[in-house]
């Protein structure tokens, strides 16, 4: 692979694959750092069955290379590798990963952290959930099904702040 | 021409994914959202989200952002990805 990496894609990807892949006749750094994120099957209280992800062509992949920049500026590491998935993905599914290699761990631990901060605060996605609700109605045991976008967190952008 | 496009919830609450607006005597990016807004009441509505987000031309910009003709302008809610 070259030093950089971005993918955008429907498919699913294999773990496996991609750390071979950042270690491919890549004998000079030592460390591997991978961060993998999952559906969860419950977000604010609520029983989650699917989630959908739009995201914007062309920013994307622009706002992801701006990132991996700033990191390998920041930080001595040799490659890096962000997938994120988009389209319908369901509970336990992969949606994104990220893959930093560099000589010793300090550099990779920080640079993927920074990545995935930044990542969840500049990068163009949207997540739209599917959600389900027993009904209130007493006896009525049928389910209601909705579909809502998601807030974003301050959380997210408090986090990626302490970067700067 | 500046060519507008719109993302996620927005682009639901709007009913419009993208559209196309004569450059006319608009400078910045908030004279493009000034525009929108001035379509009718719920657009008005809707623009007067401090929290949207806006790119140009694939960079996230802040509303004094230049716009010139050709230009791509983006405008979406905050970001959820990850």
């Amino acid at each position: 692979m070259s030093n950089t990496e971005i993918s955008i894609q429907a498919d699913d990807f294999s773990l496996a694959d991609e750390v071979a892949l950042l270690e491919k006749d890549n004998v000079s750094d030592g460390a591997v750092v991978t961060f993998t994120g999952r559906v969860r099957n419950n977000n604010n209280g609520n029983s989650v069955t699917s989630l959908t992800l739009e995201h914007y062509p062309g920013m994307t992949e622009k706002s992801l290379a701006k990132i991996i920049i700033e990191a390998k500026e920041r930080w001595q590491i040799g490659r890096v590798k962000v997938i994120h998935r988009i389209g319908e993905l369901h509970i336990g599914d992969q949606i994104v990963f990220v893959g930093v290699t560099s000589k010793h761990r300090k550099d990779a631990f920080a640079a993927n952290e920074f990545i995935m901060d930044y990542l969840k605060v500049n990068a163009p996605f949207w997540k739209k959930e599917k959600i389900v609700t027993p009904s209130t109605a007493v006896g009525d045991k049928t389910q209601e099904m909705s579909e809502s976008w998601l807030d974003a967190k301050n959380s997210d952008t408090n986090k990626a702040e302490l970067w700067s | 021409m500046i060519n507008i496009v719109f993302f996620a919830a927005l682009r639901e609450q709007l009913d419009c994914s993208d559209m196309s607006l004569n450059i006319d005597d608009t400078k910045t990016v908030n004279d493009v959202k000034q525009r929108l807004s001035d379509n009718n009441a719920q657009w008005q509505q809707i623009f007067s989200n401090t929290s949207l987000l806006s790119a140009v031309n694939h960079d996230m910009v802040d509303g004094n952002h230049p716009v010139q003709s050709g230009d791509e302008v983006a405008f979406f809610p905050p970001v959820t990805g990850g």
